[in-house]
């Protein structure tokens, strides 16, 4: 009788969707990672080495690589999908965000390594959370429902919101959790409140859907639509910390052990970003790109000037790399702005380089912290180029990267997204992007001369020990910085590949 | 007038005394029943929507499940503690508070207003759920066919909350290092500080003295006392 009544129901619904798991092979191993990690370090105890959960971390990042490179010959063979009822896209441009998250999984866990042992903290939690926090990024990047999209913002969010707090015997670091929290919280709330605004006007959650639906009809009293817009872009705005909605990201990146500031300024940024290209490039682009266009223009503007402004007149290099952290999200709403295939493979591009480059950043900074994680004033990197060149020089690049320096994946990265906004005719816009990063680049020499040219002899507060993971990280940080510099070709192309498109599903 | 709009003024009545309720009264414990006055309003405007399963659920875990949460952590906060409400932490919070709020429920009402009869611009695509019968087979058709993949995703997330909640409530003894006021500090400092901050109270316990000298010799212990 049972199977009598399954047969009506299925017949009824059309019968039950076909969940292609290899198409989110990349989250399915992130997410089974991370909670593997927690049975297996639970059940053995203190048998397994130290070093195991950072190994098995950089593994499941590597795996979920290997999937995406296996995905995206995919993605050539048989097109762009959109599978498992419509809720995930699977393309080229969701492919190169999720390797872009791997990618700082790895770096980020390297840091982690040596962090941990410094600070005398243990417990694989770290990890896992950070491999969870990955899942969702991940999640939110193949996103083609704005349900799905919400769920894997908040993983991401929710891990690390926990991540920034977990160093738990710094105040700051609880004072950065529970800001970045309830901060948090808000912009979530704002991003829902717009999704259940779309919702109404269109009648869909499906991105695929609310495009056909937008390009078929016109909502002839479209307040709720443009009230919807509004917030969503709020939310977008608070998690890729744009001003004026940036107020959370100086304490919470100062705050926060420095592996996972150096985690929020990439992955969270790149996952947001992608999130905002997916919703408002491509579900809104063709119909409503006169609307929301005007609103992410004030925002890039602002981003751009505060951003770059504000870093200058800060003494504390943590704090500094975070209000550079709002400058390089001006930079990414630039291209998000041109709302053109050419803005978005430039944002990747620059997602991908800002990703080495602010880990490599913030990876300088976590051993310069020393232990404790407090040594972050300008003063702490008086005379780090004498005590210790290598890392020194390598921190200086980091810096001259960021200031969009030749030979360096920061020039080339700034180089695309100037070029698609002068290419869709804001040239005003390009202007004023060239303008910030002139601002940024004297706060970047204003550190290098600190390592430097100032100090004397011997006033070094305390040696610098620079940990075997972490000098892995910043050599893979460094490489990525100059090889996306030097020989770009690769990954222009494969960012130039990674067109994203909503395919409507197939029910 | 007819009965169904009886019942949503009366529930939306209800709400809304709730919500006021929630931001006015003083006493933690009345906004907390106030919320439950709430979210028991919305289960009604569910039932007029003929969202029965969804009326259910929001008496049972809102009203049953959360709030009850609310009202433990409430009372192992201490009721009966004063709230010093006098002190801004911050200045103009208050007036820069309303006028987000007014700015929110303007925008709310700009929205629905100017959608005119129809807010919807489409019927919703959740068709399955407006066939008759009982809606909470349509509700479980929807859920593991069109959202399945979302229902799925959302054990990571709340893989994601028990193993933070488990992380950030784990006991520790280790001190706090408190950066605004030993920027020097390191974990060793700080213990062999706490360390000597105890010594020295016992010292003081002892000859309720204050021992002068011994702090003059650390000018970091300055904020302890």
């Amino acid at each position: 009788m049972t199977a009598a009544v399954l047969q009506n129901v299925l017949a009824s619904v059309g019968g039950l969707p076909s969940i292609e798991f290899s198409s989110v092979a990349p989250s399915i191993i992130l997410a089974l990672g991370g909670v593997l990690l927690l049975t297996v370090v639970s059940v053995t105890k203190d048998k397994l080495p130290v070093w195991f959960p950072a190994v098995w971390t950089i593994s499941a990042a590597v795996a979920a690589l290997c999937t995406v490179f296996r995905l995206w010959i995919r993605v050539g063979k048989w097109g762009n999908l959109s599978l498992i009822s419509g809720a995930v896209g699977l393309d080229r441009f969701s492919l190169f965000v999720i390797g872009t998250l791997c990618v700082s999984v790895v770096m980020g866990a390297l840091l982690l390594e040596g962090y941990l042992r410094r600070e005398d903290l243990e417990g694989p939690e770290w990890y896992v959370l950070l491999l969870l926090a990955a899942a969702g990024g991940t999640t939110m990047a193949a996103a083609n429902d704005l349900i799905v999209l919400f769920i894997g913002l908040e993983i991401l969010s929710i891990a690390v919101y926990i991540l920034s707090a977990m160093h738990r015997r710094r105040m700051s670091s609880l004072e950065s959790g529970l800001k970045y929290f309830i901060h948090g919280a808000f912009a979530s709330a704002f991003l829902l409140y717009g999704i259940a605004m779309v919702y109404g006007a269109t009648g869909s959650t499906n991105l695929a859907r609310i495009s056909t639906f937008l390009a078929d009809n016109v909502i002839t009293q479209n307040g709720l639509m443009l009230g919807g817009i509004a917030l969503m872009l709020v939310g977008f705005a608070f998690k890729v910390a744009a001003v004026p909605f940036h107020q959370w990201a100086p304490d919470v990146y100062q705050g926060a052990p420095t592996p996972v500031s150096a985690f929020m300024a990439a992955a969270v940024k790149t996952a947001a970003f992608a999130g905002m290209i997916r919703v408002f490039v491509l579900a809104l682009g063709p119909t409503y790109r006169d609307e929301w266009r005007p609103m992410v223009l004030a925002l890039a503007v602002l981003s751009l000037l505060v951003g770059s402004v504000m870093a200058l007149v800060q003494t504390n290099v943590k704090r500094m790399l975070a209000y550079s952290s709002i400058g390089h999200a001006g930079f990414i709403l630039v291209a998000v702005h041109s709302s053109t295939a050419m803005g978005t493979s430039a944002a990747l591009f620059y997602l991908l380089s800002y990703t080495f480059m602010v880990m490599g950043s913030f990876g300088v900074v976590a051993v310069v912290g020393r232990k404790g994680d407090g040594h972050h004033q300008l003063s702490d990197y008086r005379g780090l180029g004498r005590i210790r060149p290598g890392l020194a020089l390598a921190f200086t690049i980091f810096l001259l990267a960021q200031a969009g320096v030749p030979l360096t994946a920061g020039f080339l990265s700034k180089f695309y997204v100037i070029r698609s906004a002068i290419d869709s005719g804001d040239t005003a816009l390009g202007v004023v992007a060239m303008l910030a990063a002139v601002i940024a680049a004297f706060l970047y020499l204003r550190v290098i001369v600190a390592m430097y040219f100032e100090g004397e002899p011997g006033d070094e507060v305390a040696p610098v020990k620079v940990p075997a993971a972490v000098s892995v990280a910043i050599g893979i940080a460094l490489a990525g910085t100059l090889l996306l510099g030097i020989v770009p070709d690769p990954v222009t192309h494969a960012a130039n590949e990674a067109t994203a498109e909503l395919v409507a599903p197939r029910r | 007038m007819r009965v169904e709009m009886f019942t949503f003024l009366l529930a939306g009545a209800i709400c809304l005394g709730g919500a006021l309720g929630v931001v006015l009264l003083k006493n933690p414990v009345h906004n907390a029943l106030s919320l439950v006055a709430t979210l028991f309003g919305v289960a009604v405007l569910f039932v007029n929507q003929g969202a029965y399963f969804l009326a259910a659920i929001q008496v049972i875990v809102y009203a049953g499940a959360i709030v009850i949460l609310f009202l433990f952590v409430i009372m192992l906060l201490g009721v009966d503690r004063e709230t010093d409400e006098g002190r801004e932490p911050l200045v103009a919070q208050r007036p820069l508070a309303v006028a987000t709020g007014l700015a929110i429920l303007g925008l709310s009402l700009v929205a629905l207003l100017s959608a005119g009869q129809r807010a919807t611009g489409d019927k919703a695509d959740l068709a399955p759920l407006n066939q008759p019968g009982p809606d909470i087979n349509h509700l479980a058709e929807v859920l593991f066919t069109r959202y399945v993949y979302a229902f799925e995703i959302t054990a990571v997330l709340l893989t994601v909350a028990v193993v933070g909640a488990v992380v950030l409530s784990k006991r520790t003894n280790e001190p706090l290092i408190d950066l605004d006021e030993f920027p020097e500090g390191t974990v060793v400092d700080v213990r062999r500080r706490a360390d000597d901050a105890k010594a020295q109270d016992e010292v003081d316990a002892d000859a309720e003295v204050v021992a002068v000298p011994d702090t003059e010799g650390d000018p970091q212990e300055g904020g302890d006392d």
